[in-house]
């Protein structure tokens, strides 16, 4: 048996070597919270004056994220719904997808599920990677997603960012962002905006997250295992 | 009661079945960890169907509309989220189960005399069950679902003269649309799940007409006591439902550790590729099947060379073919005089400890780029999982056994 163990042990290593090897850009860490529900809030509000003007969650329904989010239809009706008549209505893009195509040559992507087809760390560094590019037909560039059609929307809040590139074994690489002209907010300000908004479309993913870690502790008795011990615990002291 | 016992028995033999499957089968006495597996693979078919029927509901097999009907079920649908991960977690942990449940003849012998037929029907339900999770994998309509549908119908192309004939037949088109949609879809929800639920049924009913193999590989219908019964047997009902039930309780614990905690498993059970609808322009930077399948699509990509006439894609499918084909003949290849790994010398233990590692090995491969090191790797790894069954005959009967004892221990 131990022969056996051994002879696994070192055919794994292959495995190791093969497993160890990056991938492009780096992204940044970002602190994901859906119990953070003041987070989210203000994560739905740049969400809809914003990224709804040309991008759809169009699996989303507006009350139905508005009783997710302690959020009343009335609110809900007077703050958020700019783009449909009814609270029940799915959460559409306000430009129509023809005009978009002629506009910018995509239409720009169902954001419903971004956070599950990318990362929640894709997203927070893409929305702080924005930088001015002359050459670009928008003016603007992103390391995260080179060429993308999309120009910086939030340029006003972040300001303009110029992108210092280095050489490195023949790979251009991005050494670090400089500030050119402050925006409406400092850094910090505006990274925590960010996070809010990246911590708003984790939740529009996948709503069920919400709920689903709290019904998953007590399907596994984990809760329940919590409280016999302690209740043992009591009765020997 | 007795009496409506009796009026059945006399129309149907409830009596008997229950006796002879349950009550009065006797198993051996030593069954260990590895003897869960059976059961669990029938729990899984059970909740497969069961949660599979709850989804047909709501799930609607159109290319226009299938992608948001399953974000209708996530978010829409009451509970549809749990239905949805319920299934979509547990294809995984029935294949988990399955390659347990394969691994556990390996490790016993209990494809051996007299067991070849139970072993060539539970081969025929794991063929089944490949295309019951490749069909089912498409119909969610991501673009990995999209693309890896498109891949591997193609690899029928390879075939000469019928080929390009042949994967338009399977799809209904030049490319993968609507029309495979809907015929993966009546494929996957009535076709297979009646086979496959044919199958285990066969599959358990040739199992106990030559009774259960175990750990030690003994026959235990050879010793018998005054009234006929195996010495070493226990029925079935109620030590090993008893038993059974214990496995099924840890099973369900880690099942919905997976389903509540983490369903997507880092991309291993849930594809990132697969949230985006499927697009016919946009291939995914690395077309990859779900983990289940990336031991044999490693093998698929392996062979890059072409020999004897025959181009390098052919030989991958004639591998990767072949490598499912040679599990059915494992009975015949295998000639050791014991069938229990306890018994068994050096060579099988090092070869099964091999091919074990090769299959591992190979799996991980196929999700990475099928290049460089990893290519090398990976055709290494095909070798030497050939290498386990085509000189199986060679080392089981040149290898040491140990004396196999006449009850089991």
């Amino acid at each position: 048996m131990k022969k056996l163990l051994l002879l696994l042990v070192v055919m794994g290593l292959p495995i190791a070597a093969a497993a160890s090897g990056g991938e492009g850009v780096k992204l940044d860490a970002v602190k994901i919270d859906l119990n953070d529900q003041a987070s989210l809030q203000r994560g739905a509000r740049i969400f809809v004056n914003y990224c709804l003007s040309c991008h759809s969650a169009s699996f989303m329904r507006y009350n139905r994220m508005g009783h997710d989010l302690g959020i009343s239809d009335e609110l809900v009706k007077e703050n958020l719904l700019f783009a449909a008549d009814k609270v029940g209505d799915l959460m559409k893009a306000v430009m129509p997808k023809e005009d978009a195509k002629l506009w910018f040559g995509v239409a720009p992507p169902d954001l419903s599920l971004e956070a599950r087809a990318r990362t929640p760390e894709w997203i927070y560094t893409y929305l702080r990677s924005f930088y001015r590019d002359d050459k670009s037909p928008s003016g603007w560039n992103n390391t995260v997603f080179p060429h993308v059609a999309m120009p910086h929307v939030l340029f006003e809040w972040q300001g303009d960012q110029r992108a210092v590139f280095k050489t490195e074994h023949g790979m251009q690489e991005l050494e670090k962002f400089e500030l050119e002209r402050p925006g409406t907010m400092t850094p910090e300000k505006y990274n925590e905006a960010m996070r809010d908004l990246t911590n708003f479309m984790v939740y529009l993913a996948e709503p069920a997250k919400l709920v689903r870690y709290k019904i998953g502790v007590y399907v596994s008795g984990y809760d329940n295992a919590q409280r016999r011990i302690r209740d043992d615990h009591a009765r020997s002291a | 009661m007795q009496k409506l016992l009796t009026w059945i028995d006399d129309r149907f033999p409830l009596t008997k079945v229950w006796e002879e499957h349950l009550s009065k089968y006797y198993a051996p006495k030593n069954f260990n960890f590895w003897y869960y597996f059976g059961s669990l693979a029938l729990l899984m078919l059970v909740m497969q169907i069961v949660t599979g029927i709850f989804l047909t509901m709501h799930y609607k097999p159109d290319t226009g509309l299938a992608f948001a009907s399953v974000e209708y079920i996530m978010r829409d649908v009451d509970w549809g989220w749990l239905i949805r991960y319920m299934h979509s977690v547990g294809a995984s942990f029935f294949f988990i189960v399955v390659y347990m449940h394969m691994f556990r003849g390996l490790l016993y012998g209990s494809y051996r005399n007299p067991r070849e037929l139970v072993w060539l029907l539970g081969m025929v339900i794991f063929v089944a069950l490949m295309a019951e999770a490749f069909m089912g994998y498409l119909l969610p309509w991501g673009n990995m679902s999209y693309w890896g549908a498109q891949v591997i119908i193609s690899l029928f192309d390879a075939i000469p003269v019928i080929g390009q004939g042949l994967s338009e037949w399977i799809r209904g088109d030049f490319v993968v649309s609507d029309a495979t949609l809907n015929r993966f879809f009546a494929f996957h929800v009535i076709a297979v799940p009646l086979i496959l639920a044919a199958l285990a049924f066969v599959h358990i009913v040739a199992l106990h007409k030559v009774g259960s193999n175990n750990p030690d590989g003994v026959e235990i219908k050879k010793k018998k006591n005054a009234n006929g019964l195996p010495l070493d047997g226990i029925p079935f009902h109620p030590y090993y439902t008893v038993k059974d039930i214990v496995g099924v309780t840890v099973f369900l614990m880690l099942f919905s550790a997976v389903i509540f905690f983490s369903p997507e498993l880092g991309g291993w059970f849930l594809e990132h590729d697969n949230f985006t609808p499927a697009n016919i322009l946009q291939t995914p930077p690395e077309i990859v099947p779900l983990w289940y399948f990336t031991p044999f699509y490693s093998i698929l990509r392996a062979n890059t060379f072409a020999f004897f006439g025959i181009q390098a894609k052919l030989w991958g499918v004639i591998f990767m073919g072949l490598s499912i084909m040679l599990l059915f003949f494992l009975p015949w290849l295998d000639r050791s005089p014991v069938k229990s790994i306890r018994y068994r010398g050096w060579m099988y233990k090092s070869a099964l400890a091999i091919f074990v590692m090769a299959f591992l090995v190979l799996g991980y491969l196929g999700t990475r780029p099928a290049a460089g090191p990893n290519l090398i790797i990976a055709q290494i790894c095909t070798v030497l999982y050939f290498a386990f069954f085509f000189l199986m005959p060679w080392y089981t009967k040149r290898d040491k056994t140990k004396p196999v004892p006449e009850r089991v221990t």
